[in-house]
């Protein structure tokens, strides 16, 4: 697919184009539909519920249905909003956390577009995602949207940087910034051993990005009754939801390609089934943990939160960088 | 006036048990007609309308009767057996009833002589309000008493029985002590006109309560707030009740130090109703204050915020007075 | 409900070159963690409480003006409905104060069974309470398990008098309906079942890091304030004052039963809340003597008349319900129906401190403490 990218735009490429995208839309969408279903069943049993049962065989079409229904719901706007930015919000927010799909391996031939810097360009476009959250709490002209919005700002920011000193160890050892580069040389040794440090780092700093239990202080809907989209409802609040699901997406496939192996087998013995079936296994065994945390984890507090990310984690991943630079020197003969 | 007529059928059968019941129904009673004799003397009581507050001066008096009206408590189980066994209706409620009735017609003609004596030798002058009534309630011994005077004619004829029997002294309240030294204390810091009243409540678990005087209760819940030998650091409770005549402030305080509960009640007018806070003291009596103002339309000067708590701002009227109009009927 | 608090002045300051604006909050009374109707008005700088001005009576419904209308036996429904959560001691401390009035001797059965519902409601309460705690502190999951638990004690309370939560089961001199058979074998056991769940529940939530480091030291005040406060139950005991009116003033049979008074000293939120655990302990240890010492048969309501006519005066009782000291003042002319009824209600009166708490602390913070006064608004505007 990727030579795809080398040639001329054409008509027939351009087209080639849009209908992968349009399939990876569909794929997505029917990931989140199913992912929610899943969270609801999964953590339904966790706390002693059935979930979703009724609509579909084995309410498989819950989601679908509420979708739907959020489809068709009136599009309603408070009256002092900021029209514009209101409208903007959603889309802002969606917008990087699908694009940042564009550069992910799935497998060593499903991925669009293998750009050197692959790591670079995901990390700064789900960056812009903050910014839909920030406008969105803004343009609502409400106070509980507005607190969420400034919270989700700090919070965000502030763990992008542990995030991303977190990966640094990664791309030491690697000695590229290339996703599927980065799959490769784990063929010996997954990074989650090597990078351990590291891994703990990312998974606590990724969860503070996607704003999910513990971290979920943007939305906190016991304090802040839904944070920045609580004024939002019908197809502008699905786009919120699945800008959410689509970065868990899109963060479940970073993991799995950083420090699970991405499409690698657990041993190469077991290299008979497909890399695609391998990367879903990994890909799926962190979701779960997102469900599993959420049904069991109370919420943090915003001060503990912010101290927790720059005293906490920016050392430890920094010591890691410091750590992995020094192996990765020794290794290459420097001492 | 009506139970007093049909009197004479149950009577005869009910008797003893009628007079054991009235007894226990009216120990209380007893207290609570002397002591009204006894207020209506200092206290601007509108005559005909019937006081269910008790509060009683003397203590003599109040030890007498009290130990009466425990007496005769013990007592009323067993007679209210009798009453049922005794009765041809067979109905407890009615045995009761009627037995109230009885008592009430039976004893003012008995027990006349005996009451009127009780009330001799507990010290009352027969030239009260109250008295009068009962006297005329007891030698006219029909349903010669006055509608308006009923109750009291009741309680003061039990009031005469107890008393007649139980002449002799009883064990005093265990917190009787208590009682004393708050009396004492406040006797001694104030003097003697600060209390109004100050009596043990047999009904609320002997709990020793005084009544203040409206004009200085500040100074003495200061007083009984910080007072060494008394040290009521606790509000318990706080509120407000409308005796039609009156409004009353009734406080619980409780005092950890000495592990002793003590009730205060101050009296205010219907109009201008006005209690002193005392929220400077107790910052519990906050909300409580603002509660009873906005209920009974009690004011209490010195409080820092007295809003409506429970009703909206725009409210009309205090729900809990007794003449209590609806704003709007609809609602 | 006060409509000025909205023009309360608004400062805005630019001492440090940034132009702030004070802003004022309104949480509820729609707001999930306001535990009802309560309405709380905060003006905030930033995330931080500079007052908070409470606003209740969205729930007032008038009991005691109603009660006044009403013959004692009628007023116990509406007892249920004031503090939802834990019906059965209010039952019970209406009835006491008339049976205190009227010196009526309650039958041993009726006794027991009287102990036996306020505790199982008491671990009922507790539960609700733990759950919301959780739940306000964001955690989802010990909310569906503390209600699990509950359910069954409702399931016994159902079997008991057909009613889960309004039980109206407590009458004048006794209780209306004697333990159906085999009542007792299943309360046995529900009583061992819910130790075993205890620690599970200590497991799951009580060593959790996040869930300790938010409640440390937050809504933090000391004896002297909680006196000053009026306040009672758990949120007196966490400052070190041993008082419990189960044993200081010991009513219906609780002196005849060991237990123990948990109490704390840091005053603060995490106090609070392992005294309550600890509570339930005791009340489940409370429960397991009094159903091995329940009376094989007897009479479970009393000799009493037919109309309940207190003797003309007044009573003040008060008893530990799961919320602190709940009192009840009865004025009485000697008539079926009270001249004046008056409920001291401990979530009312435990609320006044929280404007006092709230003062400079977040809002995370703000959901934290009211949690933890553990508040029922049915109780409150009663």
């Amino acid at each position: 697919m990727s030579e795809l990218l080398q040639q001329a735009p054409s008509l027939g490429n351009t087209l080639w184009f849009v209908l992968a995208a349009v399939v990876l839309l569909a794929v997505l969408l029917g990931f989140v539909t199913y992912a929610i279903y899943f969270e609801r069943k999964v953590i339904g049993w966790m706390q002693l519920r059935i979930g979703p049962n009724r609509v579909g065989p084995l309410g498989l079409l819950q989601t679908v249905a509420d979708v739907t229904k959020l489809l068709i719901k009136e599009d309603t706007r408070p009256k002092n909003a900021d029209r514009a930015l209101f409208t903007l919000a959603p889309i802002l927010a969606y917008a990087p956390a699908f694009g940042v799909l564009a550069v992910m391996p799935f497998t060593e031939s499903i991925q669009f577009a293998d750009l050197g810097i692959g790591l670079l360009y995901y990390i700064a476009l789900s960056g812009i995602t903050v910014l839909g959250v920030i406008t969105a709490g803004w343009a609502s002209n409400n106070k509980y949207s507005l607190i969420g919005g400034l919270r989700s700002a700090a919070q965000m920011i502030s763990y992008e940087v542990p995030l991303v000193m977190s990966v640094v160890g990664v791309v030491l050892l690697t000695g590229s910034m290339n996703l599927r580069e980065i799959v490769e040389a784990q063929r010996d040794m997954w990074n989650i051993i090597p990078q351990f440090l590291g891994f703990v780092v990312f998974i606590i700093a990724a969860q503070a990005e996607l704003n999910r239990t513990p971290f979920d202080l943007p939305e906190a809907e016991s304090e802040l009754v839904s944070g920045y989209h609580v004024e939002y409802s019908g197809f502008r609040f699905a786009m919120f939801m699945l800008a959410e699901y689509v970065y868990m997406f899109g963060m479940a496939t970073l993991i799995t390609v950083l420090f699970l192996g991405g499409w690698l087998p657990i041993i190469p013995q077991l290299d008979f089934i497909p890399g695609i079936i391998w990367f879903i296994l990994k890909f799926s065994a962190y979701v779960f943990f997102q469900f599993w945390l959420r049904a069991t984890m109370p919420r943090m507090r915003v001060d503990q939160l912010m101290s927790f990310a720059w005293k906490v984690l920016l050392p430890v991943a920094l010591f890691n960088i410091l750590l992995t630079a020094v192996v990765v020197s020794y290794q290459s003969g420097m001492f | 006036m009506t139970e007093e007529n049909r009197k004479p059928t149950p009577e005869e059968k009910a008797k003893a048990a009628a007079e054991a019941m009235a007894k226990a129904r009216a120990a209380k009673e007893a207290k609570e007609a002397a002591a009204q004799a006894e207020a209506s003397t200092p206290a601007t009581e509108s005559a005909p309308a019937s006081k269910p507050v008790s509060e009683m001066t003397p203590e003599e008096k109040a030890a007498a009767k009290k130990a009466a009206a425990a007496e005769a408590l013990a007592k009323a189980k067993a007679a209210k057996e009798a009453a049922e066994q005794g009765e041809e209706a067979g109905s407890d409620a009615d045995a009761k009833a009627k037995a109230a009735a009885a008592a009430k017609a039976k004893a003012a003609a008995a027990a006349a002589a005996k009451a009127k004596a009780a009330r001799e030798a507990a010290g009352q002058g027969g030239d009260e309000g109250g008295d009068d009534a009962k006297a005329k309630a007891a030698a006219a011994a029909k349903a010669k008493a006055a509608a308006a005077a009923a109750a009291k004619a009741k309680a003061a004829q039990a009031s005469g029985e107890a008393g007649g029997e139980e002449e002799t002294p009883k064990a005093p309240s265990k917190n009787q002590p208590y009682l004393d030294k708050y009396v004492a204390r406040l006797t001694e810091a104030f003097g003697a006109d600060v209390l109004e009243a100050s009596y043990i409540n047999e009904l609320s678990k002997e709990v020793p309560t005084l009544v203040i005087q409206n004009e200085r209760w500040h100074d003495v819940a200061t007083f009984l707030k910080n007072d060494e030998q008394l040290a009521f650091d606790y509000l318990s409770d706080l509120h407000g009740v409308d005796y039609e005549d009156r409004l009353e402030v009734y406080y619980h305080f409780y005092s950890y130090k000495n592990q002793q509960s003590v009730a205060v009640k101050v009296k205010t007018g219907r109009e201008q109703a006005s209690v002193a806070s005392v929220m400077d003291l107790w910052q519990g009596a906050n909300w409580n204050e603002r509660e009873t103002f906005d209920l009974l339309g009690i004011h209490f000067p010195g409080h820092s915020d007295l809003r409506r708590i429970l009703l909206p701002d725009d409210w009309v009227g205090y729900p809990l007075r007794k003449d209590y109009v609806q704003y709007d009927e609809e609602v | 409900m006060n409509q000025n608090i909205l023009t309360t002045h608004v400062e805005t300051s630019s001492d440090t070159g940034i132009r702030t604006e004070e802003m004022l909050l309104n949480v509820g009374p729609q707001h999930p963690s306001t535990h009802g109707v309560f309405r709380l008005v905060v003006k905030i700088d930033g995330e931080t409480i500079k007052e908070a001005i409470p606003v209740m009576g969205y729930l007032h419904r008038g009991t005691e003006k109603l009660a006044e209308n009403l013959t004692y036996t009628q007023i116990i429904p509406y007892t249920d409905r004031m503090d939802y959560v834990s019906g059965m001691t209010n039952n019970y401390v209406l009835c006491h104060a008339v049976e205190t009035m009227m010196g009526l001797e309650i039958p041993e059965r009726a006794q027991f069974l009287r102990l036996i519902a306020m505790e199982l409601n008491r671990v009922a309460s507790h539960l609700v309470w733990w759950g919301t705690f959780l739940l306000d502190l964001g955690a989802m999951g010990p909310f569906l398990y503390a209600f699990r638990d509950r359910e069954k004690i409702l399931d016994l309370f159902n079997e008991l008098c057909g009613a889960r939560m309004t039980f109206n089961y407590m009458r004048i001199g006794g209780v209306k309906w004697d333990a159906p058979p085999g009542w007792i074998e299943k309360t046995k056991e529900f009583v061992q079942y819910m130790k075993k769940e205890l620690d599970s529940y200590h497991q799951l939530v009580t060593g959790n890091e996040i869930f300790l480091s938010r409640i440390e030291g937050i809504g933090k005040f000391d004896e002297k304030t909680a006196l000053d406060y009026s306040l009672s139950g758990v949120m007196l005991r966490s400052t070190g004052v041993n008082w419990d009116l189960r044993k200081n003033e010991p009513y219906c049979i609780y002196d005849r039963f060991e237990f123990d008074v948990p109490t704390g000293t840091g005053g603060d939120c995490t106090t609070r809340y392992h005294l309550r655990m600890a509570e339930v302990v005791q009340s489940l240890r409370i429960l397991e003597q009094a159903l091995e010492q329940f009376p094989s048969e007897g009479e479970v309501l009393g000799k009493v008349p037919r109309v309940i006519r207190p003797p003309a005066g007044e009573a003040y009782v008060r008893i530990e319900s799961p919320r602190g000291e709940i009192g009840c003042y009865i004025s009485s002319t000697g008539k079926d129906k009270p001249w004046r009824l008056k409920f001291r209600r401990p979530s009312f009166t435990n609320l006044q401190i929280l404007p006092k708490l709230l003062e400079g602390q977040s809002i995370s913070n703000m959901i934290a403490i009211l949690g933890s006064i553990d508040i029922v608004l049915g109780e409150v505007d009663c």
